[in-house]
């Protein structure tokens, strides 16, 4: 069990390293290297200038030194400084992480049970008339992306034209306090978009453990219709759908990046758009860096949970 | 609900008809099905798959499903319609007075919850008895089925114990609550010989000891001789013949269970002067049942314009026997079947086929998710030597694990051995593996695959199919050539040409395995490995699909490895037996040489195992103790020492630390074990035929 | 003039999607009609989930194929005095309405919508089939082999799996990336997949047969190779089908598609290489390509086809986001997502310039998801 954590850890951190390899390649490439000098200093820099400066800057030495040395920094702490915010990036990266944090919280509050219970509830009878409004509702939320169903929301929610205008259309406000009224929009959209997907893997894993023979069983040893999905259905047909809601998380960052943008939001996703819109090079690694570790954390506790609710596998080892 | 008491019948089924309802419309499963189950009767239910036997033991249960619908009849339980039970009502009897076990152990658990938790279940919900006392009750039940240390079984989960211990499982709790009726569906098809006779032991003395009445589905008609009291046969549908076992077994009333009979390979069968009589054509579909009698059109006795008109009631036919045949007086039953041509015992040729001292180890990782870490060897083959003749049937008799499949693999070159020869006419093929074979060697050694449903590529056409292997074989020199060499071999097959266009979906489980034989035969081969060609299919195809494999055979003088487990078919085609545990041979030599005393311990209780549907044999009754041991974790010495029932007879443990070896008893018959000579001289048949009466 | 009312604007709109509603008739009739014979496309008649989800679909490819014929306007061109007006208003000029209104441009926001679809249905079908090629071709032997190789693949796949799908386009689809090698590199080794897969596909089928397999080859290498040096602008003769845009964006959404791809096809492989059937043809001495091509690949068919309806649809919302943040398409196109974007704007102001788009997207990505659905359930009847 030991060796296999130790393995996983392994390979998640080679994955990390050639990730982060790779960003910084494609970030230093030499056309971007251009643009930063010539934002740096200014904008009708001839070639020769841009070549001088490069090299008083050390960015022509060979990518994987650059790269080496970037990582020691990294390592140590040093993140380097913003070029837009003319701040040190941890700092920055901590501040919007922990707003992008609240948001991610009540995201999941709202989405993982109501997806789990859409899914339960479809799947317990599959192919009854509740089964099927309900399946069609999750296709149809997957079918949403965020800046649709944010679109939609607010023009119904907060637009004059429809005139409800029960929440606020912004969530700038929401950075200073949350209420109701300026974190709902936000928060309902990116639920809305994740959750289909989830509840459709839950319903197809509970309609497979529902038609299993050992719900036969159950059901012929005279146990209620109730307790066969409470306590014979359940934990076996939630197996799967817990490694589906890991492994939700890289795919809620996308939603992160655009919800924050349309409700100027100015978390993570705001500012991973501005390090990428403004070639903030250091910025952008660490933004990256954040990134691709919350994948992979994710990916690990997926493992490990999917262990430990499966005894099938628990016991072997 | 209490338990009520009730003088009458436990099981009144009167007149049942069944019906599935899908987009295709009614679709009949059980038509007018009768029968009764008394207090501690044994009521067998015997049919091929897809007879309707399975619907009625559901319908009992209520339990048809969405589509499922019980369209005529009634089912009385103790005197009480379930037909007209509430839910509820229905949920208080299911469990606690009716009980049902079937045919997957493993499925049939809760892979997330422990086995107490299963078992202490049924009390609960039925008796509202307190944790404590279904505990204890758990307990006992887990003992009374015989399981070795019931306290770490409870705390177990289904995964961690074996195939045979999961049933036990299964078993004891559907006997928590003490039922009145056990309906058990194929509870053994999923083990192993050993390991099901001893189920099929246990199942028959609990029966005893509670007075349970059962309902025993099955499709071997040995298994429900030696389970039941009575039984009755179902063909398309419908009951054809109900009666007690010694009048349906020795008198038989119907058409459909004398063919039954007749196609099962019963100890005096014999492939040359008495071969299998299999019912000819195919299993009717549920919408194309003919008009009058369902068998008809397989029938010999077929009359015109009497059998295919209006419905056949049942017939009474002796005490409490019944048949479904308007013609039962007018045929004479005790007629000996037309023998079709008796076929001259072939010869054997020479060697084709030498395998010496084969080794075949597997590093496999100790366990599949947590992959790399330490490496177990799995020894799926120790020491196999044998020699098989041109034209001569050399079965392999094995249970799973036995290493039999892994030596097909190493003969077909789908894996190379790891030491040792295998010599095709002196040419060594051991570390060769398929795709360093030329041609001529691929087409030499050929397979039948097992799994009728598995062995043809649903995506092709029969005819595109047959053509490859021809294309790979270089046989014909033309496409046209091909395409005729292939209708040549669906004639071969005894299959229409019309085939050639058909998808493998179309066509029966008996279809697709004579597409096999003739797929393995195309490139005129020498030796050609049966991987239990017959065993997935039913019991009336079966003998049909048997018999075409030894006359093609036979036509061509291919040395045939007919892997089995199940010894009646082996005792019946086989010139010589090699008989296989975990890796070693145990026993080998001519087929009246392994089935005759003296035996290797294993082979005795194999033997043993096997039923056999004849009244008049008589069996030595020889349980194994326990499972086969992993191939992963062999026991040290002798393989079988675990299991063995002599092994107290040899002096100073040699058994669990030697392996024992090869020795030769009489001319060409070998065994593997320790005993001394004398004890091996003392044993007995299993098997007594008594005289005719 | 005076404007319409909501009525009059639904009922002409209708009426503008005419060749539409007509090739949806004939087709949807002429399937039902004939579904006996269409095996599985013509049993998703029998679901009624399915045939709205087909509906939906076709209703949007012939939209797109009939763009010019449905839009009354220009995309493109802008009228001063329609500059954010509500829907229903007229043009003069034309004597035709605004049916939803216009944009901050002046722009025809039907009309830019209705030409939005050609936009997704000339990227996200051929984007899905390459994914498709690439997934297949790398999928099959990592699951038929297994060992270093398969762990090599996945660990690449699961690389690209783990990064983040919008830090990775802004990463890959922006202009300077344009300027270097690595767009054209990476076109030129995906494409040239779909040409080793059919050769490959040929070849060990009818290599047993050689003059077939010239007859089936020769073409094959010739279109394959005239369309790849079109693809990759080495050679144009027929003018140039991708620009640098375009193939750009191309690229990148056949990257991020392919590993998920892989990875199903790896699994599904794993599970029908353990079936007789493969065992059959190992044991007449078949090559594995050939029974990865022929015997494995045909019977994984089900579960591909319906991953590629859901997978047309996810492209369909990527390709949004990527127009919602503006990368790679050129700013006057009428892109849905693009549209959305500078709609959302003055969303509370004035709403119906982002609505149609963001209604668009939906409607078709929920065909194709009740598409899926439908062919899945059909599937599994058998």
């Amino acid at each position: 069990m030991l060796g296999f954590f130790l393995r996983r850890f392994g390979v998640m951190v080679l994955t990390a390293m050639c990730l982060t390899l790779i960003v910084f390649s494609l970030v230093n490439l030499q056309p971007n290297l251009e643009k930063l000098a010539k934002e740096q200093n200014n904008m009708r820099m001839t070639d020769q200038q841009v070549t001088i400066w490069l090299q008083e800057e050390g960015f022509d030495r060979p990518l994987l030194t650059r790269y080496a040395e970037w990582a020691g920094n990294f390592v140590t702490g040093d993140l380097g400084d913003s070029t837009r915010f003319r701040k040190p990036v941890s700092e920055i990266v901590g501040e919007r992480l922990y707003l992008t944090g609240k948001l991610m919280f009540w995201v999941m509050v709202v989405m993982v049970p109501s997806a789990l219970l859409v899914g339960v509830l479809a799947g317990m009878r599959e192919g009854s008339f509740q089964d099927r409004s309900l399946s069609t509702f999750a296709i149809a939320t997957t079918a949403t992306p965020e800046y649709v169903s944010g679109v939609v929301f607010t023009v119904i929610f907060s637009s004059k034209l429809v005139g409800l205008q029960w929440f606020s259309g912004s969530a700038s406000k929401a950075m200073d306090g949350i209420t109701f009224y300026n974190f709902t929009l936000p928060v309902m959209t990116m639920a809305i978009y994740g959750m289909g997907y989830i509840a459709r893997m839950t319903r197809a894993s509970m309609a497979e453990v529902m038609t299993a023979q050992y719900i036969r069983t159950a059901r012929l040893k005279g146990v209620s219709f109730r307790s066969i999905v409470v306590k014979h259905a359940l934990r076996n047909a939630l197996i799967a759908p817990f490694t589906v809601i890991m492994l939700q998380f890289p795919w809620l960052l996308t939603g992160v990046v655009i919800v924050e943008n349309l409700f100027n939001y100015k978390g993570f996703g705001w500012l991973l758009v501005e390090a990428a819109g403004n070639n903030d090079i250091e910025l952008l690694l660490s933004c990256s860096v954040v990134a691709v570790a919350v994948v992979l954390i994710t990916q690990l506790i997926s493992d490990i949970g999917y262990v430990y609710l499966n005894p099938r596998i628990r016991v072997k080892s | 609900m209490a338990k009520w008491d009730y003088d009458g019948p436990i099981l009144e089924i009167e007149n049942l008809s069944i019906s599935f309802f899908t987009r295709a419309g009614e679709i009949p499963a059980v038509m007018d099905f009768s029968c009764i189950v008394q207090p501690g009767e044994a009521m067998g239910l015997v049919g091929e798959s897809g007879c309707g036997k399975s619907t009625v033991a559901l319908g009992v249960m209520q339990d048809l499903g969405k589509n499922g619908k019980i369209v005529g009849g009634s089912i009385k339980f103790k005197g009480r319609d379930l037909n007209a039970m509430t839910v509820a009502e229905l949920r208080d009897l299911r469990g606690s007075e009716i009980a049902m076990i079937y045919q997957e152990p493993m499925a049939s658990l809760n892979p997330a919850m422990k086995i107490g938790r299963q078992l202490m279940e049924v009390p609960m919900i039925h008796e509202g008895m307190s944790e404590g006392d279904a505990y204890k009750l758990a307990l006992e039940v887990v003992e009374s089925v015989r399981l070795p240390d019931p306290e770490r079984m409870l705390k177990s989960f289904p995964h961690q114990l074996s195939g045979g211990q999961q049933q036990r499982i299964v078993i004891a709790m559907a006997l928590m609550s003490k039922p009145s009726l056990l309906i058990l569906d194929e509870p053994t098809t999923a083990l192993d010989v050993t390991v099901e006779a001893g189920i099929v032991d246990l199942v028959k003395d609990l029966g005893e000891k509670f007075g349970t009445s059962m309902l025993f589905i099955s499709h071997n008609l040995g298994l429900v001789m030696d389970t039941c009291d009575r039984l009755c046969v179902m063909y398309s549908g419908e009951a054809v013949e109900t009666g007690s076992i010694a009048e349906v077994f020795d008198r038989m009333q119907h058409p459909y269970t004398q063919g039954l009979f007749r196609s099962i390979p019963l100890p005096g069968a014999d492939k040359n002067a008495r071969p299998l009589i299999a019912i000819p054509g195919n299993f009717p579909l549920p919408h194309e049942r003919p008009e009058g009698c369902n068998f008809g059109p397989r029938c010999t006795y077929f009359e015109e314009g009497r059998c295919n008109k209006g419905e056949i009631p049942m017939f009474p036919a002796g005490d409490r026997h019944e048949t479904r045949c308007l013609k039962f007086q007018e045929i004479d039953w005790t007629a000996p079947p037309d023998v079709a041509v008796k076929a001259e015992k072939t010869q054997a040729g020479d060697v084709i086929l030498k395998v010496d001292t084969l080794k075949k180890y597997y590093e496999v990782a100790a366990s599949a998710l947590f992959g790399g870490g330490e490496k177990r060897v799995v020894k799926a083959n120790e020491t196999v030597s044998l020699e098989a003749r041109e034209a001569e049937t050399l079965a392999i008799v094995g249970e799973s694990g036995c290493g039999k499949s892994t030596l097909a693999k190493v003969l077909l070159g789908l894996e190379t051995a790891t030491e040792g020869h295998v010599l095709l006419e002196n040419n060594d093929i051991a570390m060769t593996p398929i795709e360093r074979r030329d041609t001529r060697t691929v087409a030499d050694v050929q397979m039948v695959f097992q799994n009728p449903f598995d062995t043809l590529n649903p995506s092709h056409s029969i005819g595109n199919q047959i053509i490859r292997v021809l294309e790979k074989f270089k046989v014909g020199n033309s496409q046209a050539e091909r395409e005729e060499k292939m209708l040549e071999l669906l004639d071969l097959v005894k299959l229409p040409r019309e085939f050639a266009r058909r998808m493998p979906r179309q066509l029966s489980g008996g279809q697709k395995q004579r597409i096999g034989i003739a797929r393995a035969f195309a490139g005129g081969p020498k030796v050609v490995v049966a991987d239990e060609p017959v065993s997935a299919l039913d019991v009336s195809v079966q003998a049909a699909v048997t018999e075409l494999l030894m006359d093609i055979q036979r036509e061509s003088r291919t040395t045939m490895l007919f892997i089995s487990h199940d010894l009646s078919i082996v005792r019946y085609l086989a010139d010589r037996v090699m008989v296989m545990y975990l890796g070693h041979v145990v026993e080998m030599g001519s087929t009246d040489q392994v089935f005759a005393p003296p035996y290797h311990p294993y082979t005795e209780a194999l033997l043993s195992a096997v039923p056999i549907a004849d009244t008049s044999v008589e069996k030595k009754r020889i349980v194994l103790d326990g499972d086969i041991p992993s191939a992963m974790n062999p026991p040290s010495g002798c393989p079988f020492q675990t299991r063995c029932r002599f092994k107290s007879e040899v002096p100073g443990g040699l058994c669990e630390r030697e392996v024992p070896p090869m020795r030769t008893l009489t001319d060409g018959h070998q065994v593997k074990c320790h005993l001394e000579q004398e004890i091996l001289d003392r044993m007995e048949p299993v098997i007594k035929v008594h005289a005719a009466e | 003039m005076e404007p319409l009312g909501s009525f009059q604007i639904l009922t002409t709109a209708v009426g503008h999607f005419l060749p539409v509603w007509i090739g949806l008739v004939l087709i949807m009739g002429a399937s039902a009609l004939f579904k006996r014979n269409l095996s599985l496309y013509g049993r998703l008649f029998d679901s009624p989930v399915g045939m709205i989800g087909l509906a939906l679909v076709l209703f949007w490819v012939l939209t797109a194929i009939f763009a010019d014929m449905v839009a009354p306007f220009d995309p493109l061109e802008q009228y001063r005095a329609l500059k954010n007006k509500p829907p229903g208003m007229f043009e003069t000029e034309t004597g035709q309405a605004f049916l939803f209104g216009g944009d901050n441009l002046g722009r025809d926001v039907f009309s830019r919508m209705v030409h939005g679809s050609q936009t997704v249905m000339a990227i996200a079908p051929v984007a899905t089939l390459f994914a498709f090629m690439v997934g297949i071709t790398l999928g099959l032997p990592a699951g038929y082999y297994g060992g270093i190789f398969d762990t090599g693949l996945s660990f690449l796949a699961n690389l690209v799996l783990a990064f983040p799908v919008i830090l990775l386009f802004y990463l890959l689809v922006t202009p300077e990336i344009r300027s270097t090698a690595i767009p054209t590199t990476m076109a030129a080794v995906l494409f040239l997949i779909p040409i080793i897969f059919f050769i490959v596909f040929i070849y060990c089928r009818f290599s047993t047969r050689p003059d077939l397999m010239w007859k089936l080859l020769t073409p094959v290498i010739l279109i394959g190779g005239f369309c790849y040096l079109h693809l990759i602008n080495a050679w144009n003769p027929a003018g140039v089908w991708m620009d640098g845009n375009t193939l750009n964006i191309f690229v990148s959404v056949v990257f991020v598609n392919s590993p998920t791809v892989f990875r199903i096809v790896r699994g599904l492989t794993m599970d029908i290489k353990t079936r007789d059937y493969v065992a059959a043809a190992q044991t007449r001495g078949e090559g594995p390509w050939y029974i990865m091509m022929w015997e494995i690949l045909p019977n994984a068919r089900g579960p591909l086809i319906v991953d590629a309806c859901l997978r047309i649809g996810y492209t369909t919302i990527l390709l949004g986001t990527l127009g919602f943040f503006g990368l790679g398409v050129s700013p006057e196109s009428s892109d849905w997502g693009m549209t959305i974007n500078e709609g959302r704007k003055l969303l509370r102001l004035f709403p119906w310039a982002a609505l149609p788009p963001a209604l668009a997207i939906m409607t078709l990505v929920l065909g194709l998801n009740l598409l899926a659905d439908g062919l899945r359930e059909q599937s599994l009847k058998d």
